[in-house]
């Protein structure tokens, strides 16, 4: 079993599991060793083993290697992909590899695994961990021998003595290397693109995911699979309106139900509201059905607060208004009123984005027991480190007193990464003296989610005779990830326009991207792509009416709208704002619209483009976007039956994410981002009424199903030596406009207000 | 005292007969490869078989199973070794896995009616179950690998 069930997990013992005075600490940005010595209980073998050169990485004598995941797998391979980096470094036998999942801990870095981040961040560490046990095995071969190490290599697992062919087992020389001085940083070599035997050759030779037999055969423990000794459950009835607190409540028929034990309230959260728990009234009960049962019996009264009158409708309206208002400028090229006033075909258009919920298949759940002024959990989380911190919090002790096991996670999209669920499992145990499962049911989840924001956007443009565009101005209003650390909060940041708002790549000489104001009336947080759902869907979509109004192919059109090529110098044009670029250094991750224009060429000849007449019910669409430092082109081709109904036959992804380590697993996060774009633009809508979010579960929040998602999509990865790029999201932006441009040509309805599903499309 | 088998081994169930199979299965007899997703039968994530058929364990009660055979994920196969749990490894068709044991028990329910379904009787069969990661096509491929491997 991949993840160790979790009383081992819990109480195993190390021999020696500290640091020995040979560790080697490679990532500069980490902290020394100390910090990771008086927890090494939960630290793993890698941790105890006899050669450690790295936090990520160890060697015992019997040959295994274990390598540390310390971000968190959800769905994107990540637990398999950063170990073929280390093992490819270190040369190791992939067969001889052990995958252990980190516990939150700063000592690793970031493990906060969103933002498609974990290769970008983590690719030269874990070079670097396999490098260094590679060096050192090599030493301690040649030591032995007594011949220099030049004369000596490793290969599969073993080094071999150049000259004479003498070899030497990687196991064979676990505990002499572990007594080497650790190599410096700088005198690691590793290997050259060519030596690579894992990173980038996973297409041809797929290396499973380290869960795939545990997945198919029902022994993978995910968070809602965990269990300790003594554990309780609990339910937790929360405030239907966002901020609202319990006035009162009459617990007498839910104490009767069998199985339960006692009520407990939990304190609503004090704006703003961060990653804390909504607050209401937990039962808890000896199963989950019991807990489940007295929840239905609790009468609860509420105290509803200011969000009580928020209703989507009118808010739709609102958003859509103050589009239309001049709002805080976030990029100016040339002088667009200047361009709109000489005149020419001007064009315009609103665009809306509800607001969508994650509906990760596994609801949130988590385990926690307080004990001793101590807290330890076991959690489907994207970011232990924050369960640490918002568990300390939220109990008032320190965040090194709150142990963080990490589950595998049935799916996150970003709502794992907000510990809200686990805050509420560590305050219930507090009060309970047990272990407490806390079960969000799916109504739990889709009714008290961080939704992702929803959007009202303006576009206008004019052209001159040629259809060339003149002048483009782009207006954005949506209620701000922001709110979730101030309450008061009305505009976006930097985050957010660096999403398809102030990075718009078209090359034309008058633009202005602003933003309008917004309040936020439920918690907004970020879902696979964020707030590129939104602005890519309306940019590209607009680049797609324009194409239409200049009477032009609208992939040619697009090329066309991107210019030669060129690596766009941002800066100048964000009054003063720093451009986000994912997080990453412009001078390392530059944005370089030939990168742009070669995927979409790409998908032009893959797809087969221009080549059939669209109408009739069929059509395809186009779209791209560079998101998380990657560039990808999608194309859609759509069937509109008699009745409006939606078929998506075939779907063309084309990336160039720069270095890819692990090409099968990159393949199936393009053929998932299509599914997830679909679902978006299908049938993806929250709405609320009376401050209450009208929706509940699958049937009235439905995701694309097997006949709904494309039938098949097809993955290009283009051939690059660039910097790894984000690979989890970067597929949902351009899918979503590709879809709707693809409607567009197959019935001639312009798709302005997602989702598809409330429009008339025949 | 409800009596049913479940993967072959008779049990007896003396709480609730309201209750439905899904918890039963994951709280009391700790077999959690059957998932909960929905709750009301929308997603498919606890699928299991009763006497051969697929249903939906969070919203079959207790007292309808009473006297049936059920099988899980955790008895489709000895050693997870099942056509379609072989024909899965092979496309490597999870993403985060979740909703997978539910999807091969429905496969494996359709397979066992129709040895060789055409793609309308895959989306047919199949179009209960949700995946949210997306994996469909896999699972489209992967169901037409073991149909083949089981002629």
């Amino acid at each position: 079993m991949s993840i160790q069930k979790i009383d081992n997990v819990t109480r195993r013992n190390f021999i020696g599991g500290v640091f020995s005075a040979s560790a080697l600490v490679i990532a500069a940005d980490l902290l020394p060793q100390a910090a990771w010595a008086d927890t090494a209980e939960y630290h793993g073998k890698a941790a105890s083993a006899a050669l450690k050169p790295s936090l990520y990485l160890g060697l015992e004598p019997d040959g295994t290697v274990y390598i540390v995941t310390h971000r968190s797998e959800m769905g994107t391979g990540i637990r398999t992909t950063l170990p073929l980096i280390a093992a490819d470094e270190m040369e190791a036998d992939w067969s001889k590899v052990k995958i252990e999942q980190a516990i939150g801990d700063a000592t690793y870095g970031d493990q906060n695994t969103d933002g498609s981040k974990s290769i970008r961040g983590f690719f030269v560490p874990f070079r670097q961990a396999g490098a260094a046990a590679r060096l050192m095995l090599t030493q301690a071969a040649a030591a032995q021998w007594k011949v220099p190490v030049s004369e000596c290599s490793a290969m599969n697992h073993e080094v071999t003595h150049q000259p004479s062919g003498k070899k030497l087992g990687y196991g064979a020389l676990a505990v002499a290397a572990g007594k080497l001085p650790a190599p410096k940083p700088e005198d690691l070599k590793l290997k050259s693109r060519s030596e690579w035997r894992y990173i980038g050759h996973n297409a041809k030779d797929p290396k499973s995911i380290a869960d795939l037999k545990d997945i198919t055969s029902g022994k993978a423990i995910f968070g809602m699979d965990a269990k300790v000794p003594n554990m309780v459950y609990a339910s937790v009835e929360r405030p239907p309106v966002m901020g609202g607190k319990v006035q009162s409540f009459d617990d007498k028929a839910a104490l009767q139900v069998k199985g339960v034990s006692q009520t407990v309230s939990i304190p609503p959260f004090q704006a703003p509201y961060t990653f804390q728990p909504l607050g209401g009234v937990a039962v808890v009960a000896n199963s989950t059905w019991a807990a489940f049962q007295g929840r239905k019996q609790l009468k609860v009264e509420w105290n509803n607060g200011e969000h009580a009158s928020h209703d989507s409708e009118r808010y739709k309206a609102e958003l859509l208004d103050t589009a239309k208002k001049p709002g805080k400028v976030v990029r100016n090229v040339g002088d667009v009123d200047a361009a709109f006033a000489k005149g020419g075909k001007i064009v315009e258009a609103s665009y809306y984005v509800p607001l969508l919920a994650h509906a990760t298949m596994e609801p949130p759940v988590a385990i926690a027991e307080f004990k001793n002024g101590k807290v330890e959990a076991w959690v489907p989380t994207q970011n232990p480190q924050a369960v640490q911190d918002t568990v300390a919090k939220a109990l008032g002790i320190k965040v090194e007193d709150v142990t963080c096991h990490v589950t595998l996670l049935g799916g996150g999209f970003g709502r794992k990464s907000k510990p809200d669920y686990v805050a509420e499992a560590a305050l219930i145990s507090k009060s309970v003296g047990k272990p407490v499962k806390v079960v969000w049911t799916r109504e739990d989840d889709i009714k008290f989610d961080y939704y992702h924001a929803v959007a009202g956007m303006y576009h206008k443009a004019s052209m001159d005779d040629k259809g060339k565009v003149t002048g483009w101005l782009h207006r954005s209003v949506f209620p701000s990830i922001s709110s979730m650390n101030d309450e008061k909060a009305l505009y976006g940041f930097n985050v957010e326009y660096g999403m398809g708002l102030n990075d718009m790549p078209f090359d034309i000489p008058n633009h202005r991207a602003e933003n309008g104001p917004a309040k936020a009336h439920v918690r907004i947080g970020w879902l696979r792509s964020v707030a590129n759902i939104y602005h890519v869907f309306s940019g590209l979509s607009f680049a797609d009416e324009l194409a239409h109004a200049a009477g032009r192919d609208s992939l040619e059109y697009q090329l066309e709208l991107l210019g030669s090529g060129k690596i766009l110098d941002l800066k100048p044009q964000l009054n003063g704002q720093e451009y986000w670029n994912y997080g990453e250094k412009i001078e390392q991750y530059p944005f370089d619209t030939r990168r742009l224009r070669k995927v979409l060429e790409i998908a032009g000849e893959k797809s087969g483009w221009g080549k059939r007449k669209p109408g009739n019910g069929w059509g395809m669409g186009v779209a791209f976007a560079r998101s998380f430092t990657s560039y990808v082109a999608s194309v859609v081709e759509v069937e509109v039956d008699k009745a409006g109904k939606i078929r998506i036959p075939k779907t063309y992804m084309v990336v160039d994410a720069g270095t890819v380590v692990n090409p099968e697993r990159a393949v199936s996060q393009f053929e998932g981002a299509a599914a997830f774009g679909a679902s978006i633009a299908l049938t993806g809508e929250i709405s609320l009424a009376d401050g209450r979010v009208r929706q509940s579960n699958f049937h009235d929040y439905p995701v694309a199903r097997i006949n709904q998602a494309p039938i098949q999509t097809d993955v290009h990865i283009v051939e690059s030596e660039e910097l790894p790029g984000g690979i989890g999201e970067p597929g949902v932006p351009p899918f979503v406009p590709a879809f709707a441009n693809a409607v567009f040509a197959a019935t001639g309805k312009r798709v302005r207000e997602l989702p598809f599903s409330k429009a008339k499309l025949v | 005292m409800i009596k049913l088998k479940v993967n072959g081994r008779e049990r007896s169930f003396d709480g609730d007969p309201e209750m439905p199979l899904l918890w039963y299965l994951r709280d009391e007899l700790a077999m959690t490869g059957t998932k909960f997703g929905c709750g009301a039968g929308l997603c498919g994530a606890c699928t299991v078989h009763r006497n051969g058929e697929a249903i939906r364990s969070c919203s079959t009660k207790m007292k309808d199973v009473a006297g049936k055979a059920i099988t899980t994920i955790e008895g489709l196969s000895p050693n997870g070794d099942h056509p379609l749990q072989k024909a899965w490894a092979q496309a490597n068709v999870p993403q985060c896995g979740y909703c997978q044991t539910g999807q091969i028990m429905q496969a494996a329910a359709l397979l066992k009616k129709n040895k060789k379904p055409s793609d309308k009787d895959i989306e047919d069969g199949m179009a209960g179950n949700i995946c949210r990661c997306g994996t469909y096509q896999r699972i489209r491929a992967a169901i037409k690998t073991a149909a083949k491997e089981m002629a």
